[in-house]
């Protein structure tokens, strides 16, 4: 007995309305048994993690702040995974991205002016960008694999600045610890409504990227072009479509994302440079990407549900004394039915018995997990 | 839009307040890790520090506390969370935390805030640490007396001051009972990754080392060093069920009295900012039962940390910084600030210090 994927001739547009719908409904049922299990009362666990995290004007602009990167770094990713190319180092980007923005207020921490953090901005994409573009040159130039290849410069940048922090960069102020001198005022992103809370233009970054991206993607021939090339890299060809040039231009739009992301963090949030700038920013929005099924709008709406659960992750921990684990478990559990219930759109399950031998299945039609996006 | 936008967020602030206004006249204390709890090195063990003013003080005081929060952006919503919900005292107990506890205690000023391990004080954000390198120095004296090829393996995480006080002192320790000690070094990089600290005692054990030793939190090292029939240190906790024949002693953190303390100065409206240094004498550094050793050790190792108890500090004179230059004079003792900000080691340290 073994099962098998088998791609629908056609998705039913009912069930990928529903879809998403359905994936919350089992996430509830098993979240229940879970906390059941656990001697907690569903209904408050429910409500601290889905409802607390948005019912304080404060909580709403955590949920801004912790949404921000996610979506801007998605948004990007969006495009490369459209292109059929597989940027999985938007981690580093994103260091990159933070650390050349970073440049300005720590190597000149007497500049002061409105020209500060427009240029940090412009560095943190042009650092995020040329550092995308290494993975992007050795597959146009090589065919490396961009896989192995952006992975591993998310370790080189993570190792790079931890080296800065302790080395050159390190505050000659801070008793030998490992950060860099605060930045100046003029350096810091400004809050959108300091008055209510905490979070800062990064949320508006994100929002515009994603409107640009999904008209680019939906109303411009560039995005026509990603999609041609990225269902079928000869058609694009027969059409005229460069593949190395669409290789740079994801990456470099993807890199430049991201490391708006990683400055405006910097910038907004940490107030200067320390080993550890993300909680797996990089990372997490690939799941991002995936969850707003590769739409920028989408990809909007999955940033702040990925977001709420990182929040009412916490708030269950505060409130109810349940391990960060059990958060965690919790948003597996989400990830995964949300993203089951999207392939079961695409894909049926047949059960291929042993005895009644099946014939071996079109390999036209026939998928498997990994090519389900 | 904004408009509804407007609507969603008065009645949520609405609703909230109706919530916020029920909470009990309990001081609620909290606390952020940056580890999980169940590291059973260094947050565990102040974990048990929360768990034992909940004893003490019973029904005065509520507990809450968030684990596994990383010292990056996460920490400054760690800290605001806990303010908004109605935290009176919050201690902080990483290092990585310092500057978003700064912010954080900046904009609640009734709100008390404790950091271990910091520099960094204000009206209400106070200092706490424990003087680890003491019993590091005791440590010290032990391995060189109980290894056989006069090596040992130091696994370490970041080079902080903190740190390199107890490499350090560990050292000082060993040169009293064999000047020709020596000592190898691996960083890791990280407070907690069972993995790494696992690799790094293997590497460390098979470049000669018979005794291992960490700045880390897991249990990792001293499992590797059980499984091989050496011996090593454990750190922060009692880690004697996981190495029953390899601990030799731990170096272990006793927060719960500090915290007694602090949260009955509050619940009095004594509570001053404070900045404080705990050692051996104050019961906040303990070394666990001295274990899987001869006699003679165990005695050496108890005279050591009396002498300390009552008042000697490890770093006396005379000592000699790495490059041969004199540190301290016969008889001179290293004073707290620069002890807090050491960025350099003694003679004899095999490593070159991360700069």
């Amino acid at each position: 007995m073994r099962l098998e994927l088998v791609k629908r001739p056609q998705r039913s547009a009912l069930f990928s309305a529903l879809s998403p719908f359905i994936a919350f409904a089992l996430t509830l049922i098993a979240g229940a048994i879970l906390f059941a299990l656990l001697g907690i009362d569903p209904v408050s666990a429910f409500y601290t993690y889905f409802i607390s995290p948005i019912s304080e004007v404060w909580q709403l602009h955590e949920l801004a702040i912790k949404a921000a990167p996610l979506i801007l770094i998605a948004v990007g990713l969006s495009v490369c995974y459209r292109a059929n190319i597989w940027n999985i180092g938007a981690e580093g980007q994103f260091t990159l991205g933070a650390i050349v923005g970073s440049m300005v207020p720590v190597l000149y921490p007497e500049l002061e002016g409105p020209i500060v953090l427009p240029l940090m901005l412009l560095m943190g994409m042009i650092g995020g960008g040329l550092y995308a573009a290494i993975p992007a040159y050795l597959k146009a130039r090589f065919n490396t694999n961009e896989i192995l290849t952006s992975l591993m410069l998310v370790y080189v940048s993570q190792l790079f600045l931890d080296w800065l922090v302790r080395g050159p960069w390190r505050d000659p102020q801070g008793h030998g610890f490992p950060q860099t001198v605060q930045f100046n005022d003029s350096a810091i992103l400004p809050e959108l409504m300091p008055a209510s809370g905490r979070a800062n233009w990064g949320f508006v970054f994100a929002l515009v990227a994603a409107v640009v991206v999904w008209i680019m993607m939906s109303r411009m021939l560039k995005g026509f072009e990603v999609r041609v090339l990225g269902s079928s890299p000869r058609a694009g060809r027969f059409a005229g479509f460069g593949l190395n040039r669409m290789i740079f231009f994801a990456f470099i739009l993807s890199g430049a994302l991201a490391g708006l992301a990683g400055i405006s963090v910097v910038s907004g949030e940490i107030n200067q440079l320390k080993p550890v700038i993300s909680p797996g920013y990089g990372f997490a929005a690939i799941i991002v990407a995936f969850l707003g099924r590769l739409n920028p709008l989408g990809i909007v709406a999955a940033g702040l549900v990925l977001a709420l659960t990182y929040l009412g992750g916490e708030a269950a921990q505060t409130a109810l004394g349940v391990s960060d684990k059990v958060a965690r478990v919790f948003q597996g559990m989400l990830l995964f039915f949300v993203l089951g219930c999207d392939t079961l759109i695409h894909y049926r399950i047949r059960l291929v018995g042993l005895r009644a031998k099946a014939p071996a299945p079109d390999p036209a039609t026939a998928g498997k997990l990994g090519e389900a996006h | 839009m904004k408009k509804l936008l407007i609507a969603m967020m008065t009645t949520a602030a609405a609703l909230s307040m109706a919530v916020t206004a029920e909470a009990a006249d309990k001081l609620k204390a909290c606390w952020v890790y940056v580890g999980p709890i169940g590291d059973f090195g260094y947050s565990y063990q102040h974990d048990q520090g929360r768990l034992h003013a909940e004893k003490e003080l019973g029904d005065k005081i509520e507990t809450a506390y968030l684990e596994n929060v990383s010292e990056g952006p996460d920490a400054d919503r760690a800290f605001e969370r806990l303010a908004r919900e109605g935290c009176k005292i919050i201690f902080g107990t990483s290092f990585g935390f310092m500057d978003p506890m700064v912010k954080v205690a900046k904009k609640f000023p009734d709100i008390k805030f404790e950091h271990a391990t910091g520099y960094k004080t204000s009206e209400n954000l106070g200092v706490y640490n424990a003087r680890f390198y003491e019993g590091r120095y005791v440590m010290g004296q032990i391995a060189a007396k109980m290894s056989k090829t006069g090596v040992a393996g130091y696994i370490v995480s970041f080079p902080i001051p903190e740190v390199v006080m107890g490499i350090d002192a560990f050292m000082l320790g060993a040169q009293s009972v064999n000047p020709d000690f020596k000592l190898k070094i691996v960083w890791v990089n990280s407070w907690f990754d069972p993995g790494k600290e696992a690799d790094a005692a293997k590497a460390l054990f098979d470049q000669g080392a018979d005794i291992i030793t960490q700045h880390t939190d897991s249990t990792a090292a001293l499992q590797v060093a059980e499984e091989r029939g050496l011996k090593g240190f454990g750190q922060s906790s009692d880690m004697i069920k996981f190495a029953p024949n390899a601990q030799l002693t731990s170096n272990t953190d006793n927060w719960g009295p500090y915290y007694v303390e602090r949260l009955k100065a509050v619940l009095d409206g004594t509570w001053k900012t404070d900045n404080v240094w705990l050692g051996i004498k104050d019961g906040a550094v303990e070394l666990s039962p001295f274990t899987n050793m001869p006699d003679d050790v165990k005695a050496m190792a108890e005279a050591t940390k009396k002498k300390i108890a009552d008042g000697w500090n490890p770093f006396t004179g005379p000592v000699f910084k790495q490059d041969g230059s004199q540190w301290l004079k016969d008889g001179e003792v290293a004073d707290d600030g620069t002890l807090l900000g050491l960025n350099f080691y003694v003679k004899g340290v095999d490593d070159k210090l991360p700069q």
